[in-house]
């Protein structure tokens, strides 16, 4: 149970101009199985790095440490192999494709985790039925599905596309990186239900975000501040609303 | 290293009987020359080309059955520079014609066209008649034999035809086809044309277009095949509101070489033309893209727009791109633009980070790439006919 997602020491680095900068400066943690925790923490603080060296994004180098997800090595794992296992990451800033068609895309994801995890492939029929239920909860268009991947979205229309991947992707371990950034209270409320309605036993997430605003609606069951390329400091839910009100500087003084 | 072929030109001469004289003249010409820079021929040099000898209907159909073509319309069929008559047959509004392609001075594929010229299509749409489509289908098989096929095509005044056009074969050879092509006042010539030759085949393609008033050049070329392949398009507007597309996608890899080179003439006032290129490069494939927009002072109003396009998927890959233009006219709209560029790591991995296996995100990108030129073909049909064939 307690080796859902373990990161232990976890050291990274990311080229800067030609020389080396550590952000990820030994950092634990670990997510149980069925639990949603959050991350808050300054900005430069490693929390999307954090996010991107679980992904599998190589632009980081890992100088140390390990992560266990379900058992296996993940950092072992290719980006696709990871997702395949079941992490998914939403992206904070996601990426336009230009010429590449939101549905044929979505479908693309989908059959080749199916296949991955050893499920028959959806033919287009009963993907767009699957894909149709999704986007109706999330009050996505039609035409959204029509486009190129996220361009021309407004910033609360590419959030909504991530969390329509990740609900057709049905992850079991979800990173959602600042996916309230940018979104108006009605546009949270949809993301936010869109997370909550995956809750089970099943499925963990890792909430990254700056605003206690968001955990009113997916509320965690624990929250970790991050600083400085660690966790300083964990807690229950009622941490970010003392965050909120007195900022970070007692979490930091008290770390340092 | 030969800088003047002179084994190959004689070995030509002496086939074409007393036609040699114009291609003794050019030569086949070196890196020296401007217009073949970027695309050397000597791997052209040093052999004696034959004249192919003719394809055995079973043959043709053999090569026929490895073609993506349409299923519908009329098609017509050479192999190795003759006409397979049981393969082909003329759309019911196209009247055969006897007349000869006109001379075009100073183009290398022309001249050694003219030289060693075989007769090929030779047809009229007449004035009003929509002809429907035509495929064209030209094989080439055998061992250092050279085919060079005299297409000669008149749309009269609103007059239509689309034609599909595609160059295959097996084996080691030069494919020099020329294209004379005469587009009527209001009259539309699509042309989509598919070159994928055996990857040891050499193509050599000229094709002149004179466009009169209000009529309409709509070209797309797919350079997909050849260890060397130059397309070359010279297209005239010679009166008020002509057009032109001269679009295409070239699909590099290997130690492979292919070139679209092409003059966009605007020698009267209102035209327009459009042009997008775009080149995927692998392996140490080598793409070639040379397009000159040419507008004459009385080419007032002239409306153009050129870009093109390079992905480099590998280090060793290389483009040579050669934008040109040369405007005389002192009231005209023309742009253009070149971009060259690899696979976006970002897009690399927001792909994969979806489950998506690592070469798959790829051909998605690469697709991407290709797909706003690859919309330019008019046709649904069509477009998913290349696409086909492009995978193919």
């Amino acid at each position: 149970m307690s080796d859902f997602l373990k990161i232990q020491g976890l050291q990274a680095r990311i080229d800067a101009d030609g020389t080396p900068k550590d952000i990820l400066k030994g950092l634990d943690l670990e997510v149980p199985k069925g639990e949603v925790h959050a991350i808050m923490g300054p900005n430069g603080s490693g929390k999307s790095t954090l996010s991107y060296v679980l992904a599998g994004r190589d632009d980081y180098e890992v100088t140390g440490g390990s992560v266990t997800f379900k058992g296996q090595d993940l950092l072992a794992l290719e980006p696709e192999e990871r997702t395949a296992l079941g992490l998914f990451l939403a992206f904070q800033s996601p990426v336009e494709l230009p010429g590449v068609n939101n549905a044929n895309f979505l479908r693309t994801a989908v059959n080749a985790v199916r296949r991955a995890r050893g499920e028959a492939e959806l033919d287009a029929v009963a993907f767009l039925k699957a894909v149709r239920a999704e986007t109706k909860h999330l009050s996505m268009s039609d035409d959204m599905l029509k486009r190129a991947v996220n361009v021309g979205f407004s910033g609360g229309e590419k959030k909504r596309n991530e969390v329509l991947q990740m609900r057709l992707l049905q992850p079991s371990f979800a990173i959602l990186d600042e996916t309230d950034s940018g979104l108006d209270i009605d546009a949270l409320r949809i993301v936010a239900e869109g997370v909550n309605s995956l809750r089970s036993p099943d499925f963990s997430a890792l909430v990254i975000t700056h605003h206690q605003r968001l955990l009113d609606y997916i509320v965690p069951d624990r929250v970790h501040v991050m600083a400085h390329g660690r966790i300083i400091h964990s807690g229950g839910p009622d941490i970010a609303k003392t965050l909120e009100k007195q900022g970070y500087t007692q979490f930091l003084e008290a770390a340092a | 290293m030969t800088q003047n072929a002179a084994p190959a030109l004689e070995a030509f001469v002496a086939r074409a009987a007393g036609q040699g004289a114009a291609l003794a003249e050019t030569g086949l010409p070196t890196r020296r020359v401007e217009a073949w820079r970027y695309t050397p021929l000597r791997s052209i040099a040093d052999t004696a080309w034959q004249k192919a000898v003719p394809l055995t209907t079973e043959t043709a159909t053999a090569l026929l059955d490895r073609l993506v073509l349409p299923e519908t319309g009329a098609r017509v069929v050479y192999g190795n520079g003759q006409l397979l008559n049981a393969l082909s047959a003329l759309p019911e509004a196209v009247r055969q014609a006897s007349e000869n392609v006109s001379p075009l001075k100073g183009v290398f594929s022309a001249t050694l066209n003219t030289a060693l010229g075989e007769r090929g299509l030779d047809i009229r749409v007449p004035a009003g008649t929509d002809a429907g489509l035509l495929t064209l289908v030209s094989l080439s098989d055998g061992q250092d034999v050279s085919t060079h096929l005299q297409h000669r095509i008149v749309l009269e005044d609103g007059a239509s035809l689309t034609l599909y056009d595609v160059s295959a074969g097996e084996g080691r050879y030069i494919a020099n086809p020329r294209f004379d092509i005469v587009v009527g006042k209001g009259a539309t010539l699509r042309h989509v044309k598919v070159q994928r030759e055996s990857l040891t085949g050499t193509h050599l393609a000229i094709v002149s277009a004179d466009v009169a008033e209000k009529g309409e050049y709509d070209s797309f070329t797919l350079n997909q095949g050849s260890s060397l392949a130059r397309h070359e398009a010279v297209v005239t507007l010679g009166a008020p509101h002509a057009m032109a597309h001269v679009n295409g996608v070239q699909i590099v890899d290997g130690q492979r070489l292919n070139d679209l080179t092409s003059m966009i003439h605007h020698a009267a006032p209102d035209g327009s033309s459009r042009q997008t290129v775009k080149t995927v490069l692998s392996d140490a494939g080598q793409g070639v893209f040379q397009g000159k927009i040419l507008v004459d002072r009385v080419a007032q109003k002239t409306d153009g727009y050129q870009m093109n396009q390079a992905l480099l998927l590998s280090e060793r890959a290389q483009i040579n791109s050669k934008p040109e233009l040369e405007i005389y006219a002192d009231d005209v709209k023309c742009s253009h633009g070149a971009t060259v560029g690899a696979l976006d790591d970002e897009q690399l991995f927001y792909l994969r980070s979806r489950g998506i296996a690592e070469a798959d995100a790829r051909d998605m990108l690469v697709r991407a790439f290709l797909i706003d030129a690859l919309d330019l073909v008019f046709d649904e049909g069509l477009r998913d006919l290349l696409l086909r064939s492009m995978m193919s």
